[in-house]
């Protein structure tokens, strides 16, 4: 659906490669070029027509989010994407309020910006690392995760939805657990956000991190949500411009108030702006269409896969639009290079989840993930492609 | 080089390559090789005695050009001193970056003489000429 609003989906191009980063509708482009062509200019201190255009247009992005994922638009941080926005949680809040021997609940399916960051901070603190068992599927259920809590546990950070198993976290029924026994949730969105409806506040999240450029936004922007009573904890990374209230000789200072307090210096405009864009034009679609128009891709390529006893499929159960696979004697990276020669681009590799081979067995695979503009006929084209799998070394060589 | 052939060399050497497998010996040189711009994962290591390359091995994951490169890299340098191996990886490099190079240094390596039409992949033909050379230095 809507791909006359990609001017990059050309005809025979298929685009499997979302959960990497989606293509960008014309509409995000254009607002962005609007505030380089019609009113550049600064936040906050302009007086100037343009930048009190500027202005209302960055600021109002904070509203378009909280509608967006409901949740407080004053809460709501912009950040450089969703591993800058999990370093602000491990970094900004957790090395404050985590002491020595306190249990951190993660999994091997997570993407290394859920994962490297406690390990730094394990290194600082001393805190403990402990990662919950994935099913045989490789899924993590929220009964495997019960069963890891411990008093010591305070913090359970995990992907709503994962990027190479796709797996569909059960957060609402996580979050609530979490509430009852005060342990910190965070939520790591990157793969759900741009793919489903999500609620932050009826979710009862403590955190939540995504990108822009995973959900049709530009690249260079993300968001990270917190209750505020948390956020009103967390420390600044980065100190500057735009987030000191004042600062004097006798080195006291002051920190303007949440969320601009962690927006120093001038932040990424166009990107938020284009962001703000996006997420309006994801909404109008609605975020339950999407989901739907994925679920079934999904499961019209694993119908269609049926007839390759040569294609190994690592997720068939979850309800998203990502499927990893490999083709029998064919390393990852020789079999997309392979697609692409089919106009068809998809990612081999590890995917960013490192620790995930110790659960899988297989430490690379190829990853197609789907989003809403990809079609029935891009499958076709990709079944198409496989089977003139036997001549693979003719064609890459 | 006839593209025939050229298919036949690197799939041979992909296919059945040459001295995979590592092995127990302190007295081998080791160097973990995990390229930046891709996903190929190898580790290697290597023997010199008297200033002569006794033994290269090497295992791990990678794809079709990296691993035929890397057997086709130990095939060419066993036996060789120090020296004559140096001016066969720097050759050999030369010509994966387009430079002047002697190709009859390089015997079956030329095989990858026209790897930069493909430039995602010239760092998976290089992969072993950065290993051993990272290995000489360590035995500097």
């Amino acid at each position: 659906m809507n791909r006359e609003d990609f001017p990059m989906l050309q005809e025979g191009f298929v685009f499997f490669d979302n959960g990497a980063t989606t293509l960008k509708p014309k509409c995000v482009v254009d607002a962005m070029k609007r505030y380089y062509e019609e009113h550049t200019s600064n936040i906050h201190r302009g007086d100037y027509d343009a930048a009190v255009k500027t202005n209302a247009l960055y600021d109002g992005v904070r509203k378009i989010v909280s509608q967006f994922v409901n949740c407080d638009p004053n809460c709501v941080i912009y950040t450089s994407g969703a591993t800058h926005s999990l370093n602000m949680v491990v970094f900004g809040y957790m090395r404050k309020h985590l002491k020595k021997g306190d249990e951190v609940l993660l999994n091997k399916a997570e993407h290394a910006s859920n994962i490297l960051p406690w390990i730094k901070l394990q290194e600082e603190i001393g805190i403990v690392l402990k990662y919950v068992p994935l099913d045989e599927n490789y899924e993590c259920s929220f009964e495997s995760i019960e069963k890891c809590v411990t008093d010591k546990t305070k913090v359970i950070s995990l992907a709503q939805v994962t990027n190479v198993i796709g797996d569909v976290r059960d957060v609402t029924r996580i979050g609530k657990f979490c509430r009852e026994h005060h342990i910190l949730f965070n939520v790591d969105g990157a793969q759900s956000v741009p793919h489903m409806k999500v609620d932050f506040e009826n979710s009862d999240m403590d955190f939540l991190s995504f990108s822009g450029h995973k959900m049709c936004g530009p690249t260079g922007v993300g968001v990270l949500i917190g209750r505020r009573e948390l956020l009103e904890e967390m420390e600044p990374l980065c100190y500057g411009g735009g987030m000191n209230a004042f600062f004097e000789e006798d080195n006291s200072y002051e920190l303007k108030e949440i969320p601009v307090r962690f927006e120093a210096g001038t932040p990424p405009i166009a990107e938020v702006i284009g962001l703000g864009e996006a997420i309006t034009y994801l909404m109008n679609i609605g975020m339950e269409r999407i989901h739907e128009q994925e679920v079934s891709l999904k499961k019209y390529l694993l119908e269609k896969l049926k007839e390759f006893d040569d294609i190994t499929v690592y997720n068939q159960n979850p309800n998203s639009g990502i499927v990893s696979l490999n083709l029998e004697g064919v390393f990852a990276q020789d079999f997309s290079i392979f697609l692409n020669h089919f106009h068809i681009a998809v990612r081999a590799g590890n995917h960013c989840a490192k620790l995930l081979k110790d659960e899988m067995d297989v430490k690379n695979t190829v990853r197609i993930s789907m989003y809403f503009y990809n079609t029935f006929e891009d499958i076709d084209q990709f079944i198409d492609a496989l089977r003139h799998r036997s001549e693979i070394f003719q064609i890459i060589l | 080089m006839d593209e025939n052939l050229r298919r036949e060399i690197i799939l041979d050497n992909y296919q059945d390559p040459m001295n995979r497998g590592l092995i127990e010996d302190s007295s081998y040189v080791r160097e973990r090789m995990n390229s930046e711009s891709c996903i190929d994962d190898l580790d290697f290591m290597m023997k010199i005695e008297d200033g002569k390359i006794q033994d290269i091995r090497f295992d791990g994951e990678a794809c079709a050009i990296s691993t035929s490169a890397t057997s086709i890299m130990i095939r060419k340098l066993m036996g060789l001193t120090v020296e004559e191996a140096r001016k066969i990886l720097e050759n050999y490099q030369n010509m994966i970056y387009e430079k002047e190079y002697d190709s009859e240094l390089l015997g079956e390596l030329n095989v990858y003489d026209t790897i930069h039409k493909q430039p995602n992949r010239m760092n998976c033909a290089l992969l072993p000429s950065v290993a051993v050379k990272k290995m000489l230095e360590k035995l500097k």
